[in-house]
């Protein structure tokens, strides 16, 4: 069946214009102090390099529970990052670093999968990939889109392929105990214009939204079939996925239950343009208008190119002023996030170098003095 | 440090209070207040500036002038009486010959010193534009002022050139004396200036109506004498010392404050060659009349006005609607919607209509109303205690009439100054006075249409023809809808762009003549 896309179109120039507005907010004082924590707990701290090694990964993940470690100048309360980002073959150092530093479940491991970065592989490997990646402890799938059929017009393939990696997410996540979220990456960078990326973001909500479905109808249908059978042995049982959709039944020793929701993320960092205010803000827009229409949350995650804790500011006010007047209209977000999509649980930022920009300019504001680059700890 | 419990995310806590739980407040995130701290002199007193100098008649009568985002005054100026309009009128007069006679170079140099020097004062501009008009800081620093040194600039450049405005490039002919007088000189082979310009501008970009007026007059060699609206004076004033210090030839351009009655005493000043007046199409309606005779020498008072507007922006189904909405924002809100050519009268395709709204509700409350000085201050002050009466005067009417008042902005208001949060009215009929009349205020009519063809009528059905705004990202039609409206400006895909080389002006009621580009200069030409 061929899927028809009826994705509103975008003006490039005047959404442009009316991103470039984002960057003339005067973000002073305490509110620029609340920014910089704010983007720091929603920060994916990446490292995605071929030269990878277990070492690397944890420094990384040090850095990622505590930023500030070693250095008096920064304030002691500092939030952690909101997840490492790594390959698949990293994850398992994660997984101990984390686990050593009991902060497993609280900084999330986030994996790329599926064939990263180009998602030129069979599709079945790309699906091991992210099963292999989810068993071996990540929390979070960052996969790539087949943007090879995307560009060719085929796009009930490219919603096909996020849908079955979605249901692979599905699936694996009862078995590992915990919920696994998707973070379906566009590359913003080869779709080119923001109608394509407009068009790219409705496709990923949609066929992420589709396999959720699936997935409750399965289960329905196994429960009705279990309860059938089953229902004098025992009367309480529960199909897992109900358990893992609402957060406040999830095991109690996991230190932060939130409900895990999916992401659509511009890019991989491997092609440019990565992350730019333009194309982040049409993708708010997307999940806005999902927003609107089915009451469902999806978070929205720009990667590459984002170095400098300003520019990360400019994006925390595009947020702020695209999203979050939404409650203050009556279509209030639901009680978890008061603040809209300013939460790590809708809103990440993927980057590797601006997590330091950040520390300096906690420490500047903290303490009235500029620090070297060298004064601050690398990861 | 320990990694369990100082961990949590805490996102509100500043620098000072680190150590304290971050108190509770509104969820989310907040700017903090970002004042403009850029302190600019204002004297005590202004007088008029005529001849060269800041001059103060005897026993003047004084005025004050407010800043309306607190309601305290910010100087008192004269009062100018019929004699010192006479003064003004004749001190241009008198500088008339020698200005029209400087060679166009020499014309150039000082219209761009002009321009460099509002550029190097630019910020001190933009603080006293925004404390006497109540504009955003934000507006009055990357609009207004860059506008009106781009004007200066442009017109610098066609000084030199008016033979290529007025189309006499190739040949050289002169014109018929009409009165027998002394001919003013030659500014270009067959172009000569038109002489004294009387310039009455309105409250609502007081500086950039200065410049749109005093620019090409001086390009072409005129003389001026102009009096900035009465609860904004400050930056025209501000601007004589300007021409002050760059060594403006005494006379060639004249300010002179004042109510009605100075304006009144100007246009009908007989020396008064050329009257521009931007502003009500009430007061230009009485100018058109005050001006329409001969003057005692016989020749004829030369006339532009720039009026009103009941703007439509038209939002077709086919629309890229997220754009769109940002438009329909910019073009009724910006300056809180004192903007002649205000988008006021929404028509959305009926289709779409319920998407359109909820997006326009939930933009508005995003807008920050309030401190016009706040650098994030999206919306500022009503100029004047009589405009915001007009406009809840409107306000009233409108949900009388039976349309419904939408206010979806939540913004905390000072508790002084004049103050009215941005708004849209929907299931607005044609028939209803908020889709007729100019309210100059931020208030929206949403209107529907079904057709291409009803939303031409529609657009069109208005004593008014300033701009029109088209949004669709269908070229086809945004080309065939554009050449329907009867309006001087049509913007397609976006809205409120203003650029010196590009000419404004109005159809019907909203006035004749065009100020900008090579047919602004028109009017201050003898071809």
């Amino acid at each position: 069946m061929l899927r028809q896309v009826h994705s509103p179109r975008v003006d490039a120039v005047m959404a442009a214009e009316r991103a470039a507005t984002f960057t003339k907010r005067s973000i002073k004082k305490s509110s620029k102090m609340a920014g910089l924590r704010l983007a720091l707990s929603t920060l994916d701290l990446t490292t995605l390099e071929g030269k990878d090694t277990p070492e690397k990964v944890r420094a990384l993940c040090v850095k990622a529970v505590n930023p500030g470690t070693g250095q008096s100048d920064l304030p002691d309360n500092l939030p952690s990052v909101a997840a490492v980002c790594v390959y698949p073959s990293m994850v398992k150092f994660c997984k101990e670093t984390l686990s050593e530093l009991g902060a497993l479940g609280r900084v999330k491991i986030a994996s790329v999968a599926t064939g990263f970065p180009s998602g030129q592989y069979p599709l079945d490997v790309r699906l091991e990939d992210t099963k292999k990646a989810i068993r071996d402890g990540a929390d979070e799938i960052d996969m790539v889109i087949n943007r090879g059929a995307f560009l060719s017009g085929k796009y009930d393939v490219v919603a096909d392929e996020i849908r079955d990696v979605k249901a692979t997410c599905l699936r694996e996540g009862p078995a590992v105990g915990r919920p696994i979220a998707l973070k379906v990456i566009l590359e913003t960078g080869e779709l080119e214009t923001l109608d394509n990326v407009r068009r790219a973001s409705d496709l990923a909500i949609v066929a992420m939204e589709e396999a959720k479905r699936d997935a409750a109808e399965r289960d329905g249908e196994t429960e009705r079939r279990r309860d059938g059978v089953k229902a004098k042995e025992n009367g309480s049982a529960n199909g897992t996925h109900a358990a893992l959709s609402d957060p406040r039944s999830l095991d109690a020793s996991m230190p932060r239950c939130l409900p895990t929701f999916d992401f659509i993320k511009t890019s991989t960092g491997k092609v440019t343009p990565a992350a730019t205010m333009p194309v982040t803000l049409v993708m708010l827009e997307a999940v806005r208008d999902w927003y609107l229409q089915t009451g469902q949350l999806v978070g929205v995650k720009p990667a590459g190119g984002i170095r400098t804790a300003k520019q990360s500011l400019h994006y925390l006010v595009m947020v702020k002023e695209t999203l979050g007047s939404l409650p203050a209209v009556g279509t209030s977000v639901d009680d978890q996030h008061p603040g809209g999509w300013l939460t790590p649980e809708l809103w990440r930022f993927g980057a590797s170098a601006l997590a330091n920009d950040i520390l300096r300019q906690i420490s500047w504001l903290h303490t009235g003095k500029y620090r070297a680059q060298y004064d601050v700890t690398e990861a | 440090m320990t990694t369990a419990d100082t961990n949590a995310p805490s996102l509100s806590s500043a620098p000072t209070s680190a150590a304290k739980p971050a108190k509770p407040s509104k969820p989310g995130w907040d700017y903090s207040p970002a004042p403009e701290t850029v302190k600019v002199d204002i004297a005590s007193t202004y007088g008029l500036f005529i001849d060269g100098k800041f001059q103060t008649p005897r026993n003047a009568e004084r005025f004050a002038t407010l800043n309306p985002a607190t309601e305290e005054t910010l100087s008192e100026v004269t009062q100018a009486s019929d004699a010192d309009v006479d003064r003004a009128v004749k001190a241009a007069h008198a500088a008339l010959p020698k200005w029209a006679g400087l060679p166009a170079i020499e014309r150039a140099k000082y219209i761009f010193r002009i321009a460099r020097r509002i550029q190097e004062r630019g910020r001190e501009l933009a603080v006293l534009e925004t404390l006497d008009s109540g504009k955003p800081i934000k507006e009055s620093r990357d609009v207004d002022i860059p506008l009106v040194a781009a004007h200066f600039f442009y017109h610098a450049g066609w000084a030199d050139k008016l033979e290529y405005a007025s189309g006499k490039a190739s040949r050289h002919q002169g014109i018929k004396a009409s009165s027998g007088k002394k001919l003013l000189p030659e500014v270009a082979p067959g172009v000569r200036p038109v002489g004294v310009c009387g310039q009455v501008i309105p409250w609502n970009f007081p500086l950039l109506m200065a410049a749109w007026k005093i620019a090409p007059a001086l390009a072409c060699g005129n003389t001026v004498v102009l009096k900035p609206a009465e609860t904004t004076p400050l930056t025209a004033l501000r601007l004589a010392e300007i021409f002050e210090e760059i060594g403006l030839p005494p006379g060639v351009v004249n300010i002179i404050t004042g109510d009605g009655r100075t304006g009144k005493a100007l246009v009908e000043h007989p020396l008064v060659d050329k009257v521009a007046f931007t502003g009500s199409t009430e007061v230009g309606k009485r100018i058109a009349k005050a001006t329409a005779g001969p003057r005692p020498d016989g020749k004829f008072k030369r006339l532009t006005l720039e009026l009103g507007g009941k703007s439509p922006h038209i939002i077709f189904e086919d629309a890229a609607i997220d754009q769109a909405v940002e438009g329909i924002i910019n073009g009724i809100y910006f300056n809180q919607g004192e903007v002649c050519c205000a988008g006021s009268r929404l028509f959305v395709q009926e289709s779409i209509v319920e998407e359109v709204t909820k997006k326009l509700e939930i933009r508005l409350a995003s807008l920050r109303v309030g401190d016009p000085m706040d650098k994030n201050t999206d919306v500022g002050a009503v100029n004047s205690k009589e405009q915001l009466n007009r406009i809840e005067h409107y306000l009233s009417l409108g949900e009388k009439e039976g349309a419904t008042l939408r206010r979806a902005n939540a913004s905390t208001l000072p508790k002084k100054g004049y103050w009215c949060r941005p708004c849209f009215f929907t299931g607005v009929q044609p028939s209803h006075t908020i889709a007729r009349e100019e309210i100059f205020g931020p208030v929206l009519s949403v209107l529907t249409f079904r057709t291409p063809e009803e939303a031409v009528s529609r657009a069109n059905n208005t004593a008014y023809g300033l701009a029109a705004g088209i949004w669709t990202e269908k070229g086809s039609k945004m080309l065939s809808i554009a050449k329907q409206i009867k309006s001087g400006v049509v913007w397609c895909n976006t809205y409120n762009k203003f650029d010196p080389t590009s000419p404004f002006g109005g159809f019907k009621e909203s006035g004749f003549g065009r100020e900008g580009g090579v047919q602004g200069l028109k009017a201050y030409l003898e071809v």
